[in-house]
């Protein structure tokens, strides 16, 4: 598995970030690299700081300290500036390199399932709008949707509500797709219907670091897991590794153990 | 009753047009600037948050027909000297201004925060969030209000007639200060108001049924 450390050509490198809201520390010098084609998955405790990660990946939140880096390229912050935020401009420019799906899907209500997808096609990738349209309804077919490309979100069920969430992020052509805890609002029977996409997104070779609770999914699927706790890193590896730790990071036990318990 | 009338129409033609005219200036005015600061009282930093807060706080606390005195006896005092006509629709702009900052600020704040963040994540720009994923969102919580608002600027419209501007109010003073027949005159004041207000409201609920997508 490609993990040295000293790779610089790393597609994402979270190199000691640290956030605080108030007193609180969320993030503690958290270093992650991720290469390209490989899926993370990053499990552990709610309070954890996963979801945090996640959001200072394309800026959704900002970190007092540390770098994020994507293709080289710091995120948030003007590169020599000492952490002067990026121009509106550029943060976009920046945030259309990732793609991210929401726990709550967020589709927008006012357009169809294709319109969601148009709209960044064509405001961000100055697609016209035959073509966003075409590009659409490829990826609504991808997600087994091309019959719901004129439904409006709330015709739609969760489970395709998120597919097309999916589609809608992929769709931009990101580096890398951040992913949310986007099971987690469905109800179980359509778990299965979401995860299946996020597979074959995966064995196309799309950058992917999701957070979920789905454990079996991280074991199966995902070319390594991170285990945060405390805001930190606790464990880092491929899953095989990371479930042999069990009987040696504390933590992780606990929290399997009361995962094992709650989900049988 | 009705010959009254006839005699009256040529009179007050006039006056209506400047009614509509006033109405219009004002409702189009306060519409810029009052999207303008309730994007700011939204998404701007603090002090123009304050600023744009302390202005609707104390304008809406203000009687309209204080304010419009002020502006047109005060100002003056200020070096800045204003014909009645444009020291009325600025008072009366400014007072619907600071209603629509509050439409605007309920109607945007009601958008839940997962879709700014959507709009953030594909890599749209602020201006561009708000023309493609907010506005539209909030223009169906903002329409009603407003067009209720609308309908308050045509019926304010008529305090203009205090600084001495001929509007529809004023023609039918005069009127009734030829005929000293009082009833007939402002029943069919009466009526051209409603009638205005009416065509709005029902222009309004055709709106709203066209942007009624379902939601939550």
């Amino acid at each position: 598995m490609a993990t040295s450390l000293n790779d610089t050509t790393a597609l994402l490198d979270i190199a000691g970030v640290s956030k605080a809201f108030g007193s609180v520390e969320v993030l503690r010098s958290v270093s992650l690299k991720v290469e390209k084609g490989e899926v993370v998955t990053v499990i552990g405790p709610s309070g954890s700081g996963k979801t945090t990660l996640l959001r200072c990946v394309n800026f959704l939140e900002s970190y007092d300290s540390g770098s994020i880096r994507i293709d080289g390229k710091e995120v948030g912050f003007r590169e020599a500036g000492a952490r002067q935020r990026r121009s509106e401009r550029d943060l976009a420019a920046m945030r259309a390199e990732t793609g991210m799906v929401f726990q709550s899907f967020n589709l927008f209500p006012h357009l169809t399932a294709a319109g969601n997808i148009m709209l960044g096609l064509i405001k961000v990738r100055g697609k016209s709008k035959a073509e966003a349209r075409q590009i659409a309804e490829h990826w609504l077919g991808r997600v087994g949707l091309a019959h719901k490309a004129d439904s409006l979100p709330a015709e739609l069920s969760g489970g395709q509500q998120q597919r097309v969430g999916i589609a809608r992020a992929v769709a931009m052509e990101p580096k890398i797709l951040l992913l949310d805890e986007i099971t987690s609002a469905l109800d179980p029977e359509l778990v299965g219907e979401v995860l299946a996409v996020v597979r074959s997104l995966a064995e196309d070779g799309m950058t992917m670091v999701m957070v979920t609770h789905e454990m079996a999914f991280a074991r199966d699927a995902s070319s390594r897991i991170v285990f945060m706790a405390d805001g930190g890193v606790s464990a880092v590896g491929p899953p095989k590794e990371i479930l042999a730790q069990e009987t040696t990071n504390e933590r992780l036990r606990s929290f399997l153990a009361r995962f094992r318990a709650s989900h049988f | 009753m009705l010959s009254q009338i006839l005699y009256a129409l040529p009179f007050l033609a006039q006056g209506f047009a400047v009614t509509l005219w006033v109405s219009l200036l004002v409702v189009v005015l306060s519409l810029i600037a009052g999207v303008a600061l309730g994007v700011g009282l939204v998404y701007g930093p603090a002090p123009l948050r304050w600023a744009v807060r302390i202005f609707s706080d104390t304008i809406r606390g203000i009687p309209i027909l204080v304010l419009m005195f002020f502006v047109y006896y005060g100002l003056p005092a200020a070096a800045l000297h204003l014909q009645s006509f444009w020291a009325a629709v600025l008072a009366l702009t400014l007072f619907k201004t600071a209603q629509v900052v509050e439409y605007v600020r309920g109607a945007v704040g009601s958008i839940p925060k997962g879709q700014s963040e959507a709009a953030m994540a594909i890599g749209l720009t602020f201006r561009q969030r708000l023309t493609s994923v907010i506005f539209p969102q909030a223009f169906r919580r903002f329409l009603p209000p407003w067009i209720n608002g609308v309908t308050d600027a045509v019926k304010g419209s008529a305090l203009v007639s205090l600084l001495g501007i001929t509007d529809l109010m004023q023609a039918i003073n005069q009127v009734i200060g030829r005929t000293y027949e009082a009833m007939p005159l402002y029943i069919l004041g009466a009526l051209i108001y409603f009638a205005v207000n009416y065509a709005l409201s029902y222009a309004s609920r055709r709106l709203e049924q066209r942007f009624a997508f379902i939601r939550d």
